[in-house]
């Protein structure tokens, strides 16, 4: 099948937040991402921020701009402070060093690290209630993860 | 950070769920999870209700049965280990909530499903039963403030 779209990459993905400010000195003093874009459009802060290297950035937008009324902003702020809204997933080169970082700055945790047939990772919540979760792939492929699964299941 | 009073709640009521869900096969708590709320205990239960719209008890119930699910569909654990590995203490309260929660037992729903290959996260938010019957027995549950949520039992003579 032919990409007819012509689409190349995620290139920004939106995570509401409730204080930008906050959001930007998580993002980047704690989970290391570099700022992309800080630009005041007088309608809104355009603040973007991502991983060095990597093309895809993360659009952090307050909650509560003119496209939601009063009450939907509302509804989207206690959402995201339930936990009840989409996550962003991470990759790390050493996720046992990332874990241990986080964790001794004080970040809530979620889970901690697991072994998983795709590799290591754990869960964390930015200050807002965003799930992240950060992953060490171990370089299996998908049916090798299947395979891993169904010999678990089998009992090999 | 500016949060409105009900956001300010939620945000410690997730920390409380958050801490279900990680220490999930632990003896746990209405202190413990007040705590972790900065709730009163006696403010606690009824708080966690109003913003998850289930009792604590409940969540964790789903909670455990959700990753006993897992198990049972990954592992070859005999299900009293499995019921164990989840936090409750005995094989009767765990096959009878897993039945009442599921609508199958443990070994009828092992037999059905076969394992599934995505992160643990997916996994947990999506085959974390609904809430489709009604809870066990209230002589059951232990909500009350000062008493556990969890069906284990602190061992008495553990050091």
């Amino acid at each position: 099948m032919t990409n007819d779209s012509h689409i190349t990459g995620i290139h920004i993905r939106a995570v509401p937040v409730l204080d930008q400010d906050e959001a930007l000195d998580f993002y980047t003093t704690l989970l290391g991402f570099e700022v992309r874009d800080d630009i005041d459009l007088g309608f809104m802060r355009w603040l973007t921020v991502g991983v060095p290297g990597q093309d895809t950035s993360l659009l952090l937008e307050l909650v509560g701009g003119p496209q939601h009324d009063e009450a939907t902003a509302a509804q989207v702020r206690e959402l995201v402070t339930k936990g009840a809204l989409g996550g962003v997933f991470l990759v790390s080169s050493d996720v046992r060093a990332t874990y241990a970082a986080l964790v001794d700055a004080g970040v809530e945790i979620t889970q901690e690290l697991v072994e998983q047939p795709y590799g290591t990772d754990f869960g964390l919540r930015d200050p807002f209630g965003n799930h992240i979760r950060i992953s060490q792939p171990n370089g299996a492929s998908s049916d090798e993860v299947q395979d891993a699964y169904d010999a678990a299941a089998a009992g090999g | 950070m500016e949060l409105s009073a009900q956001e300010d709640t939620n945000r410690r009521m997730l920390r409380a769920r958050d801490e279900m869900d990680r220490r999930y096969a632990e003896p746990l708590d209405i202190p413990h999870l007040a705590a972790v709320a900065h709730l009163s205990p006696s403010q606690f239960g009824r708080v966690f209700k109003q913003v998850y719209g289930e009792t604590p008890h409940r969540y964790l119930q789903r909670r455990r049965v959700e990753r006993a699910m897992t198990l049972l569909r990954q592992t070859d654990r005999p299900v009293t280990d499995v019921a164990w590995d989840v936090g409750f203490a005995s094989l009767g309260t765990f096959s009878r909530t897993f039945s009442n929660v599921v609508g199958c037992s443990p070994s009828e729903f092992r037999a059905r499903h076969a394992p599934v290959a995505v992160p643990s996260c997916f996994i947990a938010a999506w085959t974390r039963p609904r809430e489709q019957a009604p809870p066990v027995p209230a002589a059951e549950q232990a909500t009350a403030p000062g008493t556990a949520v969890s069906e284990k039992r602190e061992d008495p003579d553990a050091g």
